[in-house]
């Protein structure tokens, strides 16, 4: 690459705020997934903050939902899998023999690609989670239900017909149902497959939105396949390709002035 | 086999239309100074009623990449090459602007003879003119060095400029007579100049093109 020292530089695109102050929520080393032969994780390092929205990207089969379901160990469902490194979540090891998948879970939310709301009330979608760590009061059943739904912004939307089955409303309304629902649990982490690829235009507006206020509290981790989502809200991205990082940096930096040319072809389309 | 065929032929498209209003607007510089300086009043009136083409160019190139953004979604060294298009159109539009009032210039002026200083003028006209096709040449050949040394040669239009406006100031004391022609070569000058910085503008947004990060050439 040509060097073109003696010209100043006037301004360049930085990051918006200092990230390095902010505490790891996950912090990935040198993670390696195995589906039977297939290598499909390739020694992953990457420093998950917290209260930041992190978008993963990359075409299909990069890894990215591999990569996600680690972080909850939901991944451990295939009977194949191997792994070796370490994810630390708050710095403690997920993969330790006596870290309790039940644990993690409470602490971990996930979101689908697909609204999968119980075939169930409105109401019990939402209590199933604290019903299942052992609430039976119907008060504090009932502030945690309006918290959770108002939470994820549907509240206005569903109280007077919070009995009806969460079916009879819209798929986007369904899906922040199931925002509602990984709320409830008081999560500090919240995973987001594919959240809005399954909704129209208006209801992503919605959850994208509602993912920007949720960082306040929450943070997140959201794999999506539509670059723009990626760029409008999330804080920081990182792009796999055959299960690596190829690159992972500030979003303004990945999607103005990526340093890998393999993320530039992939942002603008150019394959993927 | 590119996957954005139809993206990648618009974006050549604006890229072509973009050196084409650039030779234009340069070519209409060059005609203008060489009417001035033969006293060719219909050539001077040609680069007037050309002009109308180059500012029908910039709309175009401005719509289509308006289009393009609207349309493609572009992000990174392709949003750049789209921004960068609009500015070196609008710079390179300001060129044919300058060449239109040299013409004008040339109009007022008629057949009375020119002072000597016309030289220097027509010295910041060559180097003016080497920089815009030099531009040109980086911007085709996405050449950072080339446009870097684009910078260099401005430092000589501005001594230039400045001699020259010493220069007449001088004679606007000795040939009072003259101060209209005084007056209207100061300003070809002034464009002149002008159009030197135009170029060294482009050599910068080829950088931040390239290179996605903003320099300045001028200091």
């Amino acid at each position: 690459m040509t060097t073109i020292s003696p010209i100043k530089i006037k301004k360049e695109i930085q990051p918006k705020e200092q990230h390095d102050i902010k505490k790891s929520v996950y912090l990935t080393k040198q993670l390696n997934l195995w589906y039977g032969d297939k290598h499909a994780l390739k020694n992953i390092d990457l420093d998950i903050k917290e209260h930041e929205v992190t978008a993963i990207i990359g075409p299909s089969g990069c890894g990215k939902s591999t990569y996600i379901k680690t972080l909850n160990r939901m991944v451990e469902l295939v009977p194949t899998v191997k792994t070796s490194g370490e994810i630390l979540y708050r710095e403690r090891n997920i993969f330790d023999s006596n870290y309790a998948v039940e644990e993690l879970r409470t602490k971990v939310g996930m979101v689908f690609q697909k609204p999968n709301p119980f075939p169930k009330s409105i109401y019990d979608n939402v209590a199933y989670g604290p019903r299942i760590h052992g609430i039976k009061n119907k008060k504090i059943l009932d502030e945690i239900v309006e918290k959770s739904l108002r939470g994820a912004a549907i509240w206005d939307e569903v109280k007077d017909r919070l009995n009806e089955n969460a079916y009879s409303i819209s798929g986007g309304q369904q899906q922040r149902i199931c925002i509602a629902r990984a709320l409830a649990i008081e999560p500090d982490v919240i995973l987001m497959d594919e959240p809005t690829s399954a909704l129209d235009p208006i209801s992503t507006l919605k959850i994208e939105e509602l993912v920007q206020e949720l960082k306040k509290d929450y943070s997140i981790i959201i794999v999506t396949h539509n670059m723009q989502q990626a760029a409008r809200i999330s804080d920081k991205t990182a792009f796999f390709l055959n299960g690596e990082v190829i690159e992972y940096d500030d979003t303004d930096v990945i999607f103005s002035n990526p340093s890998d040319k393999r993320t530039e072809d992939y942002i603008s389309g150019r394959f993927g | 086999m590119s996957v954005r065929e139809k993206f990648d032929y618009e974006l050549n498209s604006a890229q072509d239309q973009l050196i084409g209003i650039s030779k234009m607007a340069v070519e209409a510089l060059s005609k203008s100074v060489k009417a001035l300086l033969t006293h060719d009043v219909d050539a001077a009136l040609e680069v007037i009623e050309d002009d109308v083409e180059i500012n029908k160019l910039e709309e175009e190139i401005n719509d289509q990449v308006i289009l393009m953004i609207a349309k493609q979604s572009p992000v990174a060294t392709d949003l750049r090459r789209l921004i960068v298009t609009i500015k070196v159109a609008s710079d390179m539009e300001r060129v044919g602007d300058y060449a239109v009032n040299i013409a004008k210039e040339t109009i007022r002026i008629g057949k009375e003879d020119l002072l000597p200083q016309i030289r220097q003028i027509e010295q910041m006209h060559d180097l003016a003119v080497a920089m815009l096709y030099q531009v040109i040449d980086a911007f085709v050949e996405e050449d950072v060095l080339k446009a870097k040394e684009i910078a260099e040669l401005d430092d000589q239009v501005d001594e230039l400029y400045g001699d020259v406006i010493r220069k007449l100031m001088h004679a606007g004391g000795e040939h009072p007579e003259k101060l209209s022609q005084i007056t209207q070569l100061a300003f070809v000058s002034r464009y002149m100049e002008r159009s030197a910085d135009h170029a060294t503008n482009i050599a910068e947004q080829l950088f931040y093109l390239v290179k996605g990060r903003h320099y300045d050439l001028n200091s």
